[in-house]
């Protein structure tokens, strides 16, 4: 498990050093993923205690945003006076956007693999 | 037993007090999700983040002191984000397979996410700073933010939109697409992710790794996208 936070970690580093250096407009642990990807097809396969660890990780991802979430908390004040047309625009275009995706990406999916679990 | 308040004062200086309320009620939130058959209304993010803003203003605690403790958990979304690899690599077949439906899916999904939040946010009356923020609400906080900054929206309140997004589209974005009768995890988990970007993926992991898998992939991309389009819609609407 250790190696495997370190590999993690270590990826999140690489990443942000190069976009230190190259300005790319991406978060560094997004290319520190890209890498990570990379690597995988090239290696053809994850080790089992990696896969092990970053399932727990993933599986687990909810709460790291729950701390980021309770940030609305500094807010309340600045959106208090439009709240209401602010929770329509925003229901409503997250339930429109998730379901336009679905639908559209529903119908062009191969016959064959859809409806596949 | 001289005073409770004593103790209370003493744990408040500690970032341990902020960290362990936070995992306690996340974990104590997931129970109660648990046992009332996943209701979505009762996502564990969403009553979690409800509690413990209710605790901060009862308690007079100021964010920044309750982030001084939270942010060892905030701190793990880096790996967490590196570690989205791994699920991607094991689907790498179907994503060769899938990856004409997956483009347009995606074009369509990321225009759809930007122009109906400025139709309804404009009909309702948003405008200025307000509507410009809400704007990129659908993808990932930092590239959000930079987006915000860079059509005239303020970050920071971006910032609460993509959280509140995020957690409108964990809380009815899987129950909402299994009433239109979609059932295919890659599907479940794709929109999930262009329409809720973290939060949403986060949902779709408990789904399954594959749901997962292609919310990861789908929050990526639609960042990427979100961040071309965004300037180019601004500029044909002169906003």
């Amino acid at each position: 498990m250790i190696a495997s936070i370190a590999a993690l970690l270590v990826l999140q580093l690489i990443g942000t050093i190069i976009i230190r250096f190259t300005g790319l407009p991406l978060p560094g642990p997004v290319v520190g993923m890209l890498l990570l990807f990379a690597y995988l097809l090239w290696r053809g396969g994850t080790p089992t205690a990696f896969e092990s660890t970053t399932r727990t990780l993933l599986r687990n991802l909810a709460l790291l945003f729950v701390p980021a979430g309770v940030g609305v908390v500094t807010y309340l004040k600045a959106v208090a006076d439009q709240w209401v047309a602010l929770s329509i625009t925003l229901i409503a275009s997250a339930v429109i956007a998730i379901v336009v995706t679905g639908i559209v990406l529903h119908l062009l999916m191969p016959r064959v693999a859809r409806g596949r679990g | 037993m001289h005073s409770l308040a004593e103790i209370w004062v003493y744990l408040e200086e500690q970032p341990l007090l902020w960290l362990t309320v936070t995992v306690g009620i996340f974990w104590l939130c997931q129970q109660i999700y648990r046992m009332a058959g996943e209701f979505p209304l009762l996502n564990p993010v969403l009553i979690s983040v409800i509690a413990i803003v209710i605790l901060l203003l009862a308690t007079s605690t100021p964010y920044d002191e309750y982030f001084d403790g939270a942010q060892f958990i905030s701190f793990l979304l880096g790996p967490a984000t590196v570690a989205l690899a791994v699920p991607l690599a094991a689907e790498a077949a179907t994503l060769k397979r899938l990856w004409l439906p997956i483009t347009i899916a995606l074009s369509v999904g990321s225009l759809t996410a930007i122009l109906s939040a400025l139709a309804i946010g404009a009909a309702l009356g948003l405008h200025g700073e307000m509507l410009l923020s809400m704007l990129p609400k659908s993808v990932t906080t930092p590239i959000a933010m930079g987006i915000s900054d860079q059509i005239g929206g303020s970050p920071s309140l971006t910032a609460v939109f993509v959280i509140l997004t995020g957690i409108v589209g964990a809380a009815v974005g899987i129950p909402l697409l299994k009433a239109v009768g979609l059932r295919d995890p890659v599907v479940k988990g794709f929109a999930l992710g262009v329409g809720s970007h973290g939060i949403g993926t986060a949902r779709a992991f408990e789904h399954s790794d594959r749901a997962g898998a292609f919310s990861g992939l789908a929050m990526g991309l639609n960042g990427a996208l979100t961040a071309i389009l965004i300037p180019i819609v601004v500029w044909l609407f002169g906003l």
